[in-house]
């Protein structure tokens, strides 16, 4: 193994950071920049690529390859270039605007092919960029600019949606958990495939507070279930239980039998149980760590042994026989 | 019984049917045998708009057309001398395009009264008189296909579905087609179905022998080889050939090529030929949608590979916001616009060249692009490895525009020898200090090509403003304006072959065409050329930039006529360009133009 002699400072770039102050963006940047070395693999070899939103600046501020492209797109143009460049680690940075409005297609269909990306969502439930009009996981009857009376939609729940689109590796954390995040991102980089992280991130200007619940230091504990596989799924205060029609419950510790709590399995190919995770969050108690990761071949990889295989049986392809084709005739 | 041959100097034949009955096939097969045997020809098949109409009726009718001759020609011709109608509908559908005299072959059996009224027929023409003044040859195709198989393990079903090759082998007959290769074609297709073989090759001999010995015909035809350079020759469709001029350019520049591609008709026959060819190392990617195809493309590109993306106009409109990140990132892409008639849906299975301005002016901000348009079939491949020196030289995204016409039509294409094509090798940028993402080649204005993996080129680009040089994020009003002009200038200074003019007599006026309409147009000056008119032509196929000499052909002709298949969008940029009045010769049917009405556009100025 080679030594990794890289440092945080080595993956941090010459770019003013220009994020509000307090913005939680700030520490998602921090705990990649600090992770970065860790990984192993050499700045050239890594790529960031952004769509849109406050959160799509981050590629900048990083000391690799990156592209900060446009709304909604960054899954699309990532998986051209991990699809023809397999050699590189390829990061999407999206919001939960960039990825779920405008570019929800092209987020769905990343995930189904298992394309190897390691998505990460920063979700702060409102858009940043353009100034605070609500978002696709902003909460029903959420008042914002542009719903001065109450937005009318329901929210996407990231995790559900990514787990409809057959995702075979999905986490969440928080933007200010530092080794939390780190840990995610450990896990997400070694899967081979698809990774989405959501990350929940605060923006204290259009939608401060929106964590608070499960961020508060003296609830924290309790708020926090941590899913870590081969554990029982709980915080200090509650756990996950399955009831005796078999769905999950999320209940008191002090309702329950320690023995009762359900032993988290990442692994589980079946996402029913993954689903039935996604759905157990609520405002003051949310589950974060890995709900799934299950072994699929990535498409990156499916495709180039689609065309070695060809060209082990068929040998490379010879222009001259290719424009000459079967049915030619001369001229002479 | 002997039969009389007689020579004819060229025909031009179509085969007409529902679209179950195997027309394109048929046409297909004829078009090789005619090639092999040395013919010139050019073909124009005709898709009906629904995939499966209900049978036998006019919406289901599918068509091919092909015109052959022992001497140079540019188009399918513009009526056909014999029509071959597999039912009622196919007779219905076609007969406008006939003309008196004409012959016209069908398939007795179709004509019940079921058939006839399904169409609109009371009485039925075979028999009415209405076709008096055709030759018509009511045959019983089915019948004797069923007949003739009768020996074979086929329900009768199965057995009536040979019945084109059948009439393929009469009119083999007819024509003195080869048949060594139609033979050779069916064995390869039907070799794991060993029944469906052999009743196809028996029908089209039986088809073949029944020209032979039947009082139905009494002459048949033979059209002597055209002259043509030596060469090793094919037949070649447009879209094929595009497909392969992709493969040669990025073979030309030995880059890995990259097709992100989402279908869409007329076009996608690129993408299932691209995905045939994994052998070349070619990637195709069936995106979720054209945005996802163009995104991936420039990901591709980004990566060092030639990244291309291949639709029509409905696809070019969802891809625009993504074609201008390209023009920012400046990085090599392909964008093939196989044009179809619109807009919407509009006529999906119908020609037009009505995406031009929307290639050259379709996106937000300053955003130049390179356009080119191929001129015919073959042509296809030589544009397609012009965008591939462009793109890669200036990199740049170039938009290639084919459209129905050309690219389900075919030519023979004499096969160029692979030494003869250009060596389009650039250099990806390699290890340096203080490298700098914008900072350009002076001759080309290109910036580096810095892919991913290469150790101390890390940099940052994306869709906002670029810093001269350094390629940070600028707001900087003057460098805005600056970089605005000079991704123009790159643009305008990409270099492009001159203009070619053909005028043997000095002529006073110019016939300048762009695009598909090369054939029509080249037939039409040889039928004036031979009434003693004098008229010139030139052909547009580098859009933006025009070819340097333009403006000075231009102002040597007192009268330019330029004809296009949409309401004078070229004419709009000639005009805007070199304020050179131009007369506009338009229409949007989506067809090609005839020759017929190219001549009498062209008398009504010479005379007028
Ligand atoms: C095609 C297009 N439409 C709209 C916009 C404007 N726009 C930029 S970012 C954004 C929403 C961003 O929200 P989110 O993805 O949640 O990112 P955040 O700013 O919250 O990090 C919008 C609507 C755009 N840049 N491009
Ligand atoms: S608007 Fe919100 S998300 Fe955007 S930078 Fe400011 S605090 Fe962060
Ligand atoms: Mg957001």
């Amino acid at each position: 193994m080679a030594e990794i002699t890289l440092t945080k400072k080595d993956f941090t770039s010459d770019q003013e950071v220009r994020w509000c102050p307090g913005c939680g963006d700030y520490s998602i940047l921090a705990t990649m920049q600090a992770f970065l070395p860790e990984l192993g693999v050499p700045r050239e070899k890594i790529v960031f690529i952004s769509g849109i939103g406050c959160s799509s600046r981050f590629p900048y501020y990083l000391e690799t390859f990156g592209m900060h492209s446009i709304h909604g797109r960054a899954p699309a143009i990532a998986s051209g270039l991990t699809i023809s460049r397999p050699d590189l680690t390829v990061f999407v940075i999206t919001g939960d605007g960039d990825a779920l409005s405008i570019g929800g297609n092209h987020f769905i269909h990343a995930l189904r092919r298992n394309v190897d990306l390691k998505i990460m969502l920063f979700n702060n439930r409102i858009y940043g960029l353009t100034k605070g009009q609500y978002s696709p996981t902003s909460e029903a009857g959420k008042i914002t600019k542009s719903t001065p009376v109450g937005s009318l939609d329901t929210p996407f729940n990231p995790v559900s949606l990514g787990l409809g689109a057959e995702a075979t590796f999905i986490a969440r954390t928080i933007d200010s958990d530092r080794k939390h995040l780190t840990g995610v991102l450990q896990a997400a980089t070694k899967h081979k495939g698809s990774a989405l992280i959501e990350i929940y991130q605060n923006c204290p200007i259009f939608n401060d507070g929106a964590f608070d619940s499960i961020k508060d230091g003296d609830s924290r504990e309790g708020a926090l279930l941590h899913l870590i596989h081969g554990e029982p799924i709980k915080s200090t205060t509650h756990a996950v239980v399955r009831k005796a029609d078999g769905d999950l419950e999320m209940r008191a510790l002090s309702e329950i039998n320690e023995a009762d709590i359900v032993i988290h399995d990442a692994h589980r190919i079946d996402p029913t149980y993954a689903f039935a995770l996604s759905r157990l969050s609520t405002n003051d108690h949310v589950l974060v760590g890995v709900f799934r990761d299950v072994a699929r071949p990535s498409y990156g990889d499916l495709v180039h042994e689609q065309v070695d295989g060809v060209i082990a049986k068929q040998g490379k392809g010879d222009l001259a026989t290719l424009l000459a084709g079967g049915d030619s005739w001369e001229i002479s | 019984m002997s039969k009389t041959i007689v020579s004819m100097d060229q025909v031009t034949i179509r085969f007409a049917g529902d679209s179950g009955d195997g027309m394109q096939l048929t046409g297909d097969r004829f078009t090789s045998d005619t090639a092999i045997l040395g013919n010139d020809l050019a073909t124009l098949p005709n898709y009906p708009a629904e995939i499966r109409a209900p049978t036998g009726t006019l919406p289901g009718v599918s068509s091919f057309q092909l015109h052959f001759a022992d001497h140079h020609i540019q188009t399918a011709g513009d009526a056909p001398d014999v029509l071959v109608a597999m039912n009622p509908a196919a007779l219905k559908a076609n007969m406008r395009d006939m003309p008196r005299g004409s012959t016209i072959i069908v398939n007795k059996d179709e004509f019940s009264a079921r058939n006839l009224t399904k169409v609109g027929y009371e009485t039925n023409p075979l028999e009415d008189g209405s076709l008096e003044s055709y030759k018509v040859h009511g045959i019983p195709l089915t019948s004797m296909t069923v007949g003739a198989l009768a020996h074979l393990p086929l329900s009768r079903k199965e057995a009536e579905r040979a019945k084109n090759m059948f009439a393929l082998g009469m009119l083999s007959w007819m024509y003195h087609r080869p048949t060594k290769a139609t033979e050779k074609f069916l064995t390869a297709k039907f070799s794991k179905v060993p029944d469906i073989l052999e009743a196809n090759l028996v029908a089209y001999r039986a088809g073949w022998n029944y020209g032979e010995t039947t009082e139905e015909f009494s002459v048949s035809y033979e059209i002597a080889p055209a002259p043509q350079a030596k060469g090793k020759y094919r037949n070649m469709s447009g879209n094929l050939a595009l497909a392969y001029g992709l493969i040669a350019g990025a073979q030309c520049a030995k880059l890995p090529l990259f097709l992100g591609s989402y279908p869409i008709t007329p076009a996608s026959d690129i993408l299932h030929e691209l995905s045939k060819q994994k052998k070349f190392g070619v990637i195709t990617f069936q995106a979720e949608d054209e945005i996802a195809a163009v995104g991936a493309a420039i990901g591709a590109s980004y990566g060092g590979a030639m990244g291309i993306t291949s639709t029509s106009g409905p696809g070019v409109a969802l891809k625009s916001e993504a074609i201008g990140l390209a023009v920012m990132l400046e990085l090599p892409l392909i964008i093939v616009d196989v044009q179809r008639g619109g807009p919407s849906t509009g006529l999906p299975t119908k020609t037009e060249q009505s995406d031009l301005l929307q290639v050259m002016f379709g996106r937000n901000g300053e955003s130049p692009v390179p356009v080119l348009a191929a001129s015919t079939p073959t042509d296809c491949f030589d544009m397609a490895v012009e965008a591939v020196r462009i793109a890669t030289a200036y990199r740049t995204p170039v938009f290639l525009l084919s459209d129905g016409y050309i690219a389900n039509g075919s030519q023979p294409w004499r096969i160029p020898e692979v030494d003869s094509l250009p060596d389009l090798h650039v250099d990806f940028a390699k290890t340096q200090e203080n490298f700098q993402p914008y900072a350009r080649d002076p001759k080309t204005l290109a910036r580096p090509w810095a892919v991913p993996g290469t150790p101390g080129l890390e940099h940052r680009i994306g869709g906002i403003e670029k810093a001269n040089l350094t390629g940070d994020i600028s707001y900087e009003p003057a460098n805005h304006d600056f970089m605005v002009r000079t991704r123009a200038a790159k643009v305008a200074g990409i270099e492009v072959p001159d203009l070619v003019v053909d005028d043997p007599d000095g002529a006073e006026v110019l016939i300048l065409g762009w695009g598909s309409t090369y054939g029509p147009v080249r037939a039409a000056i040889d039928v004036l050329r031979e009434s003693g008119a004098k008229v010139a032509q030139a052909h547009i196929k580098y859009i933006n930039p025009f070819p340097k000499n333009l403006g000075e052909v231009l102002s040597k002709y007192p009268k330019v006529i330029l004809p296009e298949m949409n309401l004078g969008q070229m004419a709009m940029l000639i005009r805007s360009e070199f304020l050179k009045d131009i007369i506009s010769f338009n229409q949007v049917r989506g067809l090609p133009f005839s020759t017929t009405e190219l001549v009498e556009a062209t008398l009504e100025v010479l005379n007028g």
